[in-house]
């Protein structure tokens, strides 16, 4: 009840509050992920049960159109399944994906910048190095690399079976560094400040002074690349999906449904890119708008009146 | 014999690329329980550097060559680090400058008093509390059980350093070490904190080494009065005999160059000069360019710290003699 009321005359609210971009970003955010952990329940059919698709259905046009379904209200795709729901369950999944991909990120990433940052010296110049060399692959070639080497060793069918974790896994490795780079440059900042030295006269264990002192203090830059961070998490899950090597065309991620409608889209059955295009677009620019507007909040330098 | 801390010919070095400097050269004194002390000097002089290798934790690249520092028996240079981790903030703890930095900005008052008492002591959370609350109590902080629970952006300069003296005398240790403790305070609150420091060390025998370059500070609290300069003790005694009847020409310089009010508008004394930086000392007594009254000698013979004839006080310099006709026609004057 206490935290309720802080929170309720916190700064932090109040320029919510004044943000109209900020406000509608958050509602469309928040709706979007509602819809998506909701997908079984309110998606009028099951795109993953084969027994309800009909192949007759295929490439149905929105229920606005002539031709159209009302059954069908955004169309249907080449398999006849209906899009709305292969959205939603797609949408389901490029966040579950995206998510995952960040916590691990997150978890490798600030403990290789926490220990960097705070051992220094040799330790420091070998992990960043590490950090560069990681980050000089781009994520998508060590996403091919490991996904083809994965498909060569336990075939194609497994592949299908793990392809979350497995897409979590490879995203997750890619995109370290830039916590670790982001985590390390706080820690340099926070380790020469009086309260560390103060920690350290207390008689505090090294341990208890990294994770317990100086890691609240960089949590807030950490806070805004974690946004931008899911964003580009499922930019990259979306773009392995487009080029074939991320979620199966059975279980379709925003990603590989675009894929999937790219080549009938000059026969003519545009619908089944556009809106899964439409939905990654909009759900990718609310997380990024919400990402600037916290960077601007948590850091009172860049006031902007 | 039995003294609380012994710190014998203390040297600390720094490891530079051009080669070691030498910041601590044979720093020499004692402390008895419950005693007070001043270490007095300039800025550079080397005063925090001996308050921090007390507790042996002089930051890279500084290191201590030599010397040792007895507490209660035991040689803290020689101790390993989980050992001095026991002594720290738990037998001696330390009150720094700037009580807006010293405090970490994420957690509350309440959090880091707890955290202070677990790392040294096997009690539950309640049982921290109840003790932080009391010394809460002690250094006058009204309402301490809604205080516990705030961070520290909700306190005023003077109350944050009074709950940093809380939490230096959390655990009851032996020997508190204050560097220059009120300086970043305006001049109401420092002489606040000062009396609560006083009346704290005195109620509970601790021993105090205030670090200070304010000697109207040091002559209110401490006992004992050590002045260093460049790294030495120049001249060490009773607080009373030194405020009264400093024989080192550098000591007899920095009682004249505090503003007595008797002379509006006329210009303070100073020593000429400044400091001498820690690269290049300069051969024999290190004073000796800025002295007044400086011989041959001074130029090519370190003086050592000794007994002077007929005082209770030490001093090391050469010229005393003329020191003390010179101190016997400040009086006059």
């Amino acid at each position: 009840m206490k935290q309720w009321k802080r929170f309720k005359n916190s700064y932090f609210l109040h320029s919510f509050k004044r943000d109209r971009v900020a406000i509608v970003s958050f509602v469309v955010l928040l709706t979007l992920i509602l819809l998506s952990i909701l997908a079984p329940v309110i998606a009028p059919h099951n795109p993953y049960d084969t027994t309800t698709i009909d192949i007759m259905n295929a490439e149905m046009p929105p229920s606005w159109m002539e031709d159209g379904n009302p059954d069908f209200v955004l169309g249907t795709d080449i398999q006849g399944r209906d899009l709305l729901s292969t959205m939603l369950y797609g949408l389901r999944l490029s966040v579950m994906i995206g998510c995952g991909a960040v916590f691990l990120q997150a978890i490798i990433g600030i403990f290789i910048g926490m220990i960097s940052g705070y051992a220094g010296g040799k330790v420091d110049a070998f992990l960043m190095r590490i950090a560069d060399v990681q980050l000089s692959f781009s994520t998508l070639m060590v996403a091919i690399m490991i996904s083809a080497i994965f498909q060569v060793a336990f075939g194609v069918g497994r592949y299908e079976q793990l392809a979350v974790p497995l897409l979590v896994l490879i995203i997750g490795l890619a995109e370290w560094p830039q916590y670790a780079r982001t985590v390390r440059a706080s820690v340099l900042g926070e380790k020469n400040k009086e309260y560390v030295e103060a920690a350290r006269v207390i008689g505090l264990s090294s341990k208890r002074i990294r994770w317990r002192h100086i890691l609240p203090n960089t949590m807030s830059p950490v806070l805004v690349i974690s946004t931008i961070q899911v964003a580009n998490a499922v930019m990259s899950e979306a773009a392995l999906s487009f080029l074939g090597l991320g979620m199966p065309v059975t279980k379709p991620s925003l990603g590989s449904l675009i894929n999937s409608g790219f080549e009938y889209i000059f026969s003519g059955s545009w619908w089944i890119t556009l809106f899964p295009g439409i939905l990654l677009v909009v759900f990718v620019l609310v997380i990024n708008l919400l990402g600037d507007w916290l960077r601007d909040v948590l850091n009172p330098k860049l006031y902007k009146g | 014999m039995d003294h609380l801390l012994e710190v014998k010919d203390l040297e600390v070095k720094f490891a530079l690329r051009m080669g070691d400097l030498t910041a601590i050269n044979g720093v020499s004194f004692t402390l008895d329980r419950s005693e007070r002390l001043g270490l007095v000097g300039e800025s550079g002089a080397g005063k925090s550097v001996t308050g921090f290798s007390i507790i042996n934790l002089i930051s890279k690249p500084g290191y201590i060559s030599g010397g040792s520092v007895i507490f209660e028996g035991r040689d803290l240079t020689r101790l390993t680090n989980e050992g001095m981790r026991h002594i720290r903030g738990n037998l001696i703890s330390m009150i720094f400058q700037d009580p807006m930095m010293t405090l970490n900005p994420v957690l509350t008052i309440g959090t880091q008093m707890v955290e202070t008492l677990q790392a040294h002591m096997d009690i539950s959370r309640k049982e921290a509390e109840d003790i932080s609350l009391e010394k809460l109590r002690k250094v006058h902080i009204p309402s301490p059980e809604k205080r516990l629970q705030q961070y520290p952006h909700e306190f005023s300069g003077g109350m944050r350093q009074r709950i940093v003296v809380a939490i230096a005398l959390l655990t009851d240790p032996a020997l508190v070490i204050a560097d220059e403790p009120t300086t970043a305070l305006d001049v109401t609150i420092q002489a606040e904190i000062m009396e609560l420091l006083l009346e704290l060390c005195e109620s509970e025998g601790t021993g105090l080494i205030l670090i200070t370059h304010d000697l109207a500070v040091v002559s209110q609290v401490t006992q004992k009065i050590a002045v260093m300069y460049a790294g030495k003790i120049v001249e060490a005694g009773q607080t009373e005999d030194i405020i009264d009847n400093p024989r080192h020409p550098y000591t007899q310089g920095l009682i004249k160059a505090i503003p007595d009010g008797r002379n509006p508008g006329a210009r303070l004394n100073q020593i000429p000069g400044t400091m001498p930086s820690l690269i290049d000392i300069p051969p024999g007594c290190s004073f000796h360019p800025r002295c007044m009254i400086r011989g041959d000698i001074c130029r090519h013979e370190s003086p050592a710290l000794k007994n002077i004839h007929g005082y209770r006080s030490m001093a090391a310099c050469h010229m005393l003699d003329t020191a003390e006709k010179q101190a016997g026609a400040n009086v006059t004057k």
